[in-house]
């Protein structure tokens, strides 16, 4: 299994230097080995007698992170859809682009994605989930913005990163916690400790989490915006990533993470609520769209809604009803995308609104897209995959259980009469799709090229998802015993056994699918008449417009925050610091009660030391009033020369000689620097700056005095001083207890203290010295 | 340069000079038992040497004094470096000092310390800053 994932990456190595050599052959047909392979080596599996199998593969053992791969019934559905599609994608990409197209990338990211899907579905490990989530992500940003050239592309691309981007990250958050929880990484174990999970207080933080990832990825109200926007990718992609596989990773991690949350009927509220709205607002807006892939994106957004529904309905009809429809839908999508592929191709354009009766030029394109969209639409023809699901949704919805929870049980009454009213719609767009693109007068006047039908290998893919289709539609039980019983099991926990059949008899799943059909071609056919609907509603309202003023603003406002503060202005920043310093200190020291005041350890003041101080004083207040910048230095000395005098005061002769030479040496600098300086301006901010600079250095000024003070007052430990004084002379030979100390005891300060002065020397010499010539003027 | 008749000045700087050299080795080399050191030394040392550029104008000081500052800081700095590195010949760890007592003819018993090299270092070091950092930001004229 571990080669299975990998392999496609590794060809992914090797492509660039493939599509260099062997100019001459398309390099699709290289590709198509990996997804090929991989889908016959998965359908072996398949059978009646299906186990369960998993592997594993150390990677981070210390952080249990380890490549543990798991496939049941749901895994082998995924990959089986993946590379059986990736490889219909894969060849139809052969035809659709051509070799001046730079094959090389497009392949490369192709397989890299392949690799990231086959990781995710198989994965048991949610952090290597995880991994293989953000990897697709990636390369569908890469694939969405093949054509980066083009503007929408890139625009398309950013978007559905950002989305879901967002999305993974929240799951992240919420795989963290339920590893948190259950201390295991490994899914399997997180399910058989649901209740441990379900009893947890942040339960509901990790289902939101959770469901946000699978939101996001899975195009769902509101985060559906990414998908048609996604459209501007090649048709393969869109075929591929945003039809039948990556789009469906969602709806992968909502089944995989079922038999866990499906204790809460929160999971129904969520699931089922998001999904039906998603199904009634992707299928009402597909109608309004005028490009082919536009109004395939919503119709996927929808059908995706309807899938996730069922997931939450949690009954055993409806996760198998879901299970058939992950599957139908990725034959159908599949195929209908590469028709309107074939339609871009052929024709030159994907407006609805040019095309028409093209039946008659492509009339095998015509017969698939007839198929895929009456599948769509779940037309109830015998010989249509599209019918028996959405019959079962039907069925489903009107069996839901009993719940507790009153806006539970408001959901239970009205989802059937949602679904009817959304399959409506399906049924409308499905129509519209099919009609308005084939049938219809001709404008070939309008379009770019003349339309004539495709090469065939363009024309097998689709049409093998037709066959497809039909298949399951004729012998559905085909499909149903061997193969999606098991991923249904997968799912619900316990063994599903249904029998799919055409007819069921009068049932009113039965009278909904008509009620569908009837009121869906009265709507069909009066279309223009009532389409003026989307200008009023929801005409200028879109999540695209939310979305776009969202990342406006978060630009503006982060712009504008950052610009408030950080304007460059040197006294800004000083007040902020200060600001800062005396708000944080003054908070803690009263928090922790560092606020003391204690008379017991104070040395009597002496007259001398009052006077000195108040000269101090008055000099440091003169200074800054003063206009004149060379009184100003002369003042401030004064200062200094007082600091000296009352080290004396205190015996400290080093202290008192050091600060006498290096205040005159400064106060000389200073004179010498001041020199060529010009005088200093009036100043002229007004009084309201000047009372903010008084308040906050007053408060500063205050603030350091109470520290000094405190510190002072609380003494935790006696000093070591002592220590110092008596073994001077004893270890360090001197009297000098401070040169002692600087030059012995403590002599590595000293050391770094002449380098920093050395440094500082060298500074000033080079900034005088080495001054180029330019930056001198 | 214009010539100012300063006579008395530079008459007194001779005399002030000699002292205050005097007074720089003195702190530099009693810094151990009374009050001083390499660095109020160095200082000391630097203040005299400035009087004379005052005196005599740098074209004269450089001729007496023909030191390149810059060189004696990494002198400085090499010395104070040298003696915390010399304790590793002795099995001792970094910067570790140790005195001893001699007896000298003429001087008598004296006593003798690894932490006086230090200082030296520190004294030649704070020479060459003081120096550098005066020299260079009074020579900037353009």
């Amino acid at each position: 299994m571990l080669f299975a994932v990998f392999f496609p990456i590794l060809l992914a190595l090797i492509i660039p230097f493939l599509s260099k050599w062997k100019t001459t052959i398309h390099t699709g047909y290289f590709v198509l080995l990996a997804p090929l392979s991989i889908f016959i080596y998965f359908l072996q599996f398949i059978g009646t007698d299906f186990q369960t199998r998993s592997g594993s593969y150390s990677w981070i053992p210390s952080l249990n992170i380890n490549l543990d791969f798991y496939l049941d019934g749901l895994s082998l559905l995924f990959v089986l859809l993946i590379s059986g599609i990736g490889a219909l994608v894969t060849f139809y990409s052969i035809f659709y682009l051509d070799t001046s197209e730079k094959l090389g990338h497009f392949y490369v990211y192709l397989l890299i994605f392949m690799t990231a899907m086959f990781g995710v579905v198989l994965s048991d490990n949610v952090f290597v989930l995880y991994t293989f989530w953000e990897l697709t992500s990636i390369s569908s940003f890469l694939l969405i913005g093949y054509w980066n050239f083009k503007e929408r592309s890139r625009y398309g691309a950013l978007k559905s990163m950002l989305i879901t981007v967002f999305g993974g990250l929240s799951m992240l958050g919420g795989f963290i916690i339920l590893v948190n929880i259950t201390g295991t990484t490994s899914i399997q174990e997180m399910i058989s400790q649901a209740d441990v999970i379900f009893a947890s207080p942040y339960f509901v933080l990790t289902l939101v989490l959770i469901v946000l990832g699978a939101f996001t990825k899975s195009a769902q109200f509101p985060f559906h915006i990414w998908l048609p926007d996604a459209m501007e990718a090649p048709t393969p992609v869109s075929a591929y990533l945003h039809s039948a596989t990556m789009v469906k990773a969602g709806i992968f991690l909502i089944a995989r993470f079922t038999p866990i949350y499906t204790l809460s009927e929160l999971f129904f509220v969520i699931i089922s609520g998001f999904g039906i709205i998603t199904l009634i607002w992707g299928s009402f807006m597909a109608v309004r769209q005028t490009d082919l892939k536009g109004i395939l994106a919503f119709s996927t957004i929808s059908q995706l809604g309807m899938i996730m529904a069922m997931l939450g309905f949690g009954t055993k009809a409806a996760i198998f009803a879901a299970v058939f429809h992950i599957l139908n839908h990725a034959t159908f999508k599949g195929s209908l995308f590469m028709v309107a592929g074939i339609i871009d191709h052929e024709s030159g354009t994907r407006d609805i609104r040019k095309l028409g009766g093209l039946m008659t030029l492509m009339p095998i394109s015509a017969t698939l897209a007839f198929f895929g969209t009456f599948s769509m639409a779940g037309v109830p023809l015998p010989f249509l995959n599209g019918f028996y699901s959405k019959e079962k949704f039907f069925d489903a919805s009107l069996n839901l259980g009993e719940s507790s929870l009153w806006i539970a049980e408001i959901l239970r009454v009205a989802i059937p009469y949602l679904a009817v009213f959304g399959s409506i719609f399906t049924f409308v767009y499905s129509m519209y799709l099919v009609f308005g693109t084939f049938l219809g007068e001709k404008h070939l006047d309008k379009l770019p090229k003349k339309p004539h039908e495709a090469p065939i290998g363009m024309l097998i893919p689709p049409s093998i998802l037709i066959i497809g289709v039909i298949v399951i539609g004729l012998f559905p039980n085909l499909v149903n015993e061997s193969f999606l019983a098991f991923t249904a099991e997968a799912i619900y926990g316990k063994p599903v056994e249904t029998h799919i059949q055409f007819w069921h008899g009068l049932i009113p799943a039965f009278y909904m699918s008509l009620i569908v059909v009837v009121v869906g071609t009265i709507l069909a056919l009066y279309q223009k008449k009532w389409r003026k609907v989307y200008d009023y509603f929801p005409g200028k309202l879109s999540f695209n417009r939310v979305y776009d003023w969202l990342i406006a603003k978060l630009e503006s406002y982060s712009k504008t925050l950052t610009d408030s503060y950080m304007n460059g202005s040197i006294r800004r920043y000083m007040i902020l610091i200060l600001t800062a310093i005396v708000l944080v200190t003054f908070s803690v020291m009263l928090i922790t009660g560092g606020f003391v005041i204690d008379y017991s350890d104070l040395a009597p003041i002496t007259i001398q030391e009052v006077f000195v101080a108040l000269a101090m004083a008055f000099a440091a207040i003169a200074t800054i009033f003063t206009r004149n910048k060379i009184a100003a230095i002369l003042i401030l000395g004064v200062v200094g020369y007082g600091l000296a005098v009352l080290f004396v005061f205190y015996r400290a002769p080093d202290l008192a000689l050091t600060q006498l030479v290096v205040e005159t040496i400064t106060v000389a600098l200073f004179l010498l620097c001041f020199y060529h300086l010009p005088n200093l301006r009036e100043r002229t901010e007004g009084i309201k700056e000047k009372s903010g600079n008084l308040i906050i250095s007053v408060a500063f000024g205050l603030l350091m005095t109470m520290v000094a003070i405190s510190a002072h007052s609380s003494k935790a430990f006696e000093a070591i001083s002592q220590y110092f004084i008596e073994t001077s002379y004893k270890l360090g030979g001197g009297d000098n207890v401070v040169n002692v100390i600087l030059v012995d005891m403590r002599g590595i300060d000293t050391l770094f203290e002449i380098v920093v002065l050395g440094i500082a020397a060298l500074g000033i010499y080079s900034l005088v010295k080495l001054r180029s010539k330019k930056e001198a003027e | 340069m214009v010539k100012s008749n300063d006579l008395i000045l530079r008459t007194m700087t001779v005399l002030i000079a000699f002292i205050l050299f005097g007074f720089a080795v003195y702190l530099l080399l009693a810094g151990h038992n009374a009050p001083g050191g390499g660095f109020i030394g160095g200082l000391m040392t630097a203040a005299a040497i400035l009087l004379m550029y005052m005196a005599y104008g740098t074209t004269t000081a450089n001729k007496i004094l023909p030191i390149n500052y810059r060189i004696l800081i990494t002198v400085g700095l090499i010395i104070a470096v040298g003696t915390g590195v010399g304790s590793f010949i002795f099995g001792q760890p970094f910067m570790s000092q140790t005195f001893d007592y001699y007896h000298f003819p003429l001087f008598g018993e004296l006593e003798l310390a690894t932490a006086l090299i230090f200082d030296l270092g520190v004294y030649l070091t704070v020479i060459g800053v003081t120096m550098t950092i005066v020299l260079t930001i009074s020579n900037d004229r353009e």
